[in-house]
């Protein structure tokens, strides 16, 4: 179990920290994601901080146990599901009238549901950037080491 | 569908196939195939539809503003003559280049992602051609350059490994030299658009920071251009990557993100001086003679085929810099032939590859009749780059020589004579040692190349030879609205503006 | 203006690094290097003097802003950054086990 690499396991502070705060780190991903055209931040800076709480579960826990739930195939797929989802509400803007124009309401100025489609472009780039950073981040660690 | 709305599709197409391919390719079997075809043969049909409709556009010129937002707020992509030019050379190229791959690719591992990358490169370059706008002239570039070097590492032998470290790390410092260039223009004219930038430069002069941006960009695109002496990650790149993908980096990716994107900045943007002008032709004599001695000593069929490249790329760079009309016409002229050609050279030593399973001159010998008609098309392209007549070759660099004469520099005129008889050699050896004399012993068992490989080269072979028709009167319009673009300079910024208030 | 200076100091120094270090990951620390001095100069392109942040609130008023242009661009290529650093990083872990050695010198099959 242990590889072809004897190593301590990460201690068990690190480990019950990192298991506990991985639902805070994901909420507040979540908030900078959804005030992205309110406060600075938005869907790049919201997708990184998502992919870091994996990231964290991945690095205390190590790779053969893979507390973290989502896998390389699942991973792939989400990632292509956001490029998607901003594809697609380019797209609208694209039969609504001009590429990328703003087609739903604006509401009034400071509101969470206000400003068109910014929100939805910002959610769409931070799953894309969350799931896709996790997924470089599997593709790095768990290469298979080939023969020599 | 109006003329303008077709704008974005040159972006959009290529991006939705590439993610549904992410999506489906590994569930469809030949899912990923037929969807990069198919987008690609699109692409083409659009391109030229779109050339062909610009010539009915008030000033022949499309300007299509994203989202809705005028410049100099907004994006704006950009369609006039030098971009529709290009834009057909890209989808062209990789049209054939898709076809090709179908059948080329079954030697390696993993089809459905070479596909995606593919894809995303294409929509890079289209995104390079059609732009109008500083920065995303950037962000389009380093999408097509990170997918390119993805490619070119796709074997994942250590070769590849090794050309694709090189040919990023160069890469990724001429983005830098350019993204520091874009930030000096934008705190000397304070806007990002192309045309109002121009505007701003025409009545405000700057003691260094215009100048010292333009060498940066002379620098950073020059590396992604591959001149001398900025060549250094071509040979080992274009010689390691899958042959589909030689083809494609240097038929149309260095020209894209490199020629055009360095001649858009410097005539309409910027202002061609003297200065620029004197180093790009230095720049272009040199790497014609440099790089077609450098030809004659290589042994590896596509290394000598990138060498003769960077030769090729010279000569385009020195017609343009002439800044004739005649020159400029001759340098776009065999910008378009060269793509064809040397695409389907590079193919021709991809169909070596798959079939003998080796890229050495020196171990081939006697394909001719094995693979007749891989022999056929490679002494067509060899012809046509040489410069022999009636291939399309002959009458670009033909028109390159003069222009050279017309405005006095007879010593260059005397290089360009000299480096096409460089060509010339470097190519008949290689053809002598691959393709005549005698079969080798484990030549034996050889066949030709599969059924997509043969028509791609056959139908670029067709194009090569008939290249020549483009001179012709009712043809002549596709390149002389271009060098025309070209040729306006700065001025040209205000046909764009009052485009947009269409 | 010496801020500036000091930009491309930090500039010269990553290049320093892609030229003449031997260790493949310092090559590519060079690299971050100079994309972040880079995006530093073009942030701070855009002070101006005794300006605020650019974000709008409900009881100021639009004066007074930095400009806010450079810092979008600079989020674009901070995101172009992360994506060719993975990549080469990608790149160098195979070629470790390829080659064996982290040595740039060493690694040098393709000649002429």
């Amino acid at each position: 179990m242990t590889g072809n690499y004897s190593r301590e396991d990460m201690s068990l502070v690190v480990k019950t920290a990192s298991r506990l705060t991985a639902g805070i780190i994901l909420i507040f991903g979540l908030h900078i994601i959804l005030h992205g055209h309110l406060a600075p931040g938005g869907g790049f800076a919201g997708g990184v901080i998502i992919a870091l709480a994996f990231v964290n579960l991945l690095i205390a826990f190590g790779k053969e146990t893979r507390l973290s739930r989502i896998s390389e195939n699942v991973a792939s797929k989400l990632e292509t599901v956001g490029a998607v989802m901003f594809l697609a509400v380019a797209l609208l803007g694209f039969f609504g009238g001009t590429f990328f124009m703003n087609v739903m309401t604006k509401g009034e100025a400071f509101n969470l549901f206000s400003a068109g489609t910014i929100p939805l472009s910002n959610i769409s780039i931070g799953l894309k950037v969350g799931v896709g950073l996790f997924a470089i981040f599997l593709a790095l660690v768990i290469l298979e080491r080939s023969r020599k | 569908m109006k003329a303008l709305n077709m704008i974005p599709l040159f972006v959009i197409v290529p991006l939705a196939a590439a993610f549904l391919n992410s999506l489906f390719g590994r569930y469809m079997r030949r899912f990923a195939e037929v969807m990069t075809v198919v987008s690609s043969g699109l692409m083409l049909g659009l391109s030229v539809y779109a050339r062909i409709l610009l010539e009915s556009a008030p000033d022949k010129i499309l300007v299509y503003k994203l989202g809705g937002w005028a410049p100099p707020f907004g994006i704006c992509m950009v369609l006039d003559g030098f971009s529709g030019l290009m834009l057909v050379v890209v989808n062209l190229v990789a049209f054939f280049v898709a076809v090709y791959s179908v059948g080329y690719m079954e030697k390696y591992t993993d089809k459905p992602k070479f596909f995606i990358l593919f894809s995303l490169m294409v929509c890079g370059m289209n995104g390079v051609a059609m732009t109008g706008d500083m920065f995303n002239l950037f962000v389009f570039l380093e999408v097509a350059s990170v997918a390119s070097y993805a490619l070119v590492a796709f074997g994942t032998g250590e070769e590849e490994l090794e050309a694709s470290f090189k040919y990023a790390v160069m890469g990724s410092v001429a983005s830098s030299f350019i993204f520091m260039g874009i930030a000096l223009l934008y705190s000397f004219t304070s806007t990002l658009n192309m045309a109002d930038m121009a505007r701003v430069l025409s009545y405000r002069h700057s003691v260094w920071v215009v100048p010292f941006a333009g060498v940066l960009f002379l620098a950073g695109f020059s590396l992604k251009a591959a001149l001398i002496p900025f060549h250094a990650w071509l040979p080992d790149a274009h010689s390691s990557a899958p042959a589909s993908i030689s083809a494609m980096l240097s038929g149309v990716l260095i020209k894209t993100l490199g020629i055009y994107s360095l001649t858009r900045i410097l005539f309409n943007v910027i202002g061609a001086g003297q200065g620029y002008l004197k180093a790009l032709m230095f720049f272009g004599v040199i790497s014609i003679i440099i790089a077609g001695m450098l030809a004659l000593r290589q042994s590896d069929f596509k290394r000598l085929l990138a060498y003769s490249s960077i030769s090729q790329i010279g000569y385009i760079i020195l017609g343009i810099s002439l800044g004739t009309p005649l020159g400029v016409f001759g340098g776009l002229f065999h910008l378009f032939n060269h793509s064809v050609m040397k695409s389907l050279l590079f193919l021709n030593a991809g169909a070596m590859d798959y079939s003998t399973g080796t890229r050495d001159l020196k171990e081939a010998g006697g394909l001719d009749k094995l693979m007749p008609l891989t022999s056929k098309t490679n002494l067509i392209a060899s012809m046509s780059i040489s410069g022999i007549p009636p291939f399309s070759g002959f009458f670009s660099k033909l028109i390159i020589i003069a222009a050279c004469v017309q405005s006095g520099h007879f010593g260059y005129a005397l290089c360009a004579i000299i480096g096409s008889v460089f060509t010339l050699s470097a190519l008949m050896k290689a053809r002598k040692l691959a393709f005549l004399g005698e079969i080798k012993d484990r030549m034996r068992g050889v066949k030709d190349a599969s059924f997509t490989m043969k028509i791609s080269m056959v139908c670029l072979a067709v194009m090569c030879a008939a290249g020549g028709l483009m001179l012709l009167p009712p043809f002549r319009f596709f390149i002389e609205t271009a060098s025309g673009v070209l040729l306006k300079g700065t001025s040209y910024a205000n046909i764009v503006m009052k485009a947009v208030l269409r | 203006m010496t801020l500036y200076f000091l930009c491309f100091i930090l500039f010269s120094i990553g290049l320093y690094g892609v030229l003449r270090k031997r260790n493949i990951v310092k090559i590519i620390m060079g690299i971050a290097i100079m994309s972040y001095s880079v995006n530093l100069f073009f942030v701070l392109l855009g002070y101006k003097f005794r300006g605020r942040a650019p974000i709008d609130a409900h009881d100021q008023g639009i004066v007074n802003m930095v400009d806010p242009i450079p810092q979008a661009l600079v989020m674009t290529s901070i995101v172009i950054g992360l994506a060719v650093m993975a990549l080469l990083i990608a790149i160098s872990i195979r070629l470790y086990e390829k080659y064996g050695t982290l040595d740039i010198t060493k690694i040098r099959r393709l000649k002429g």
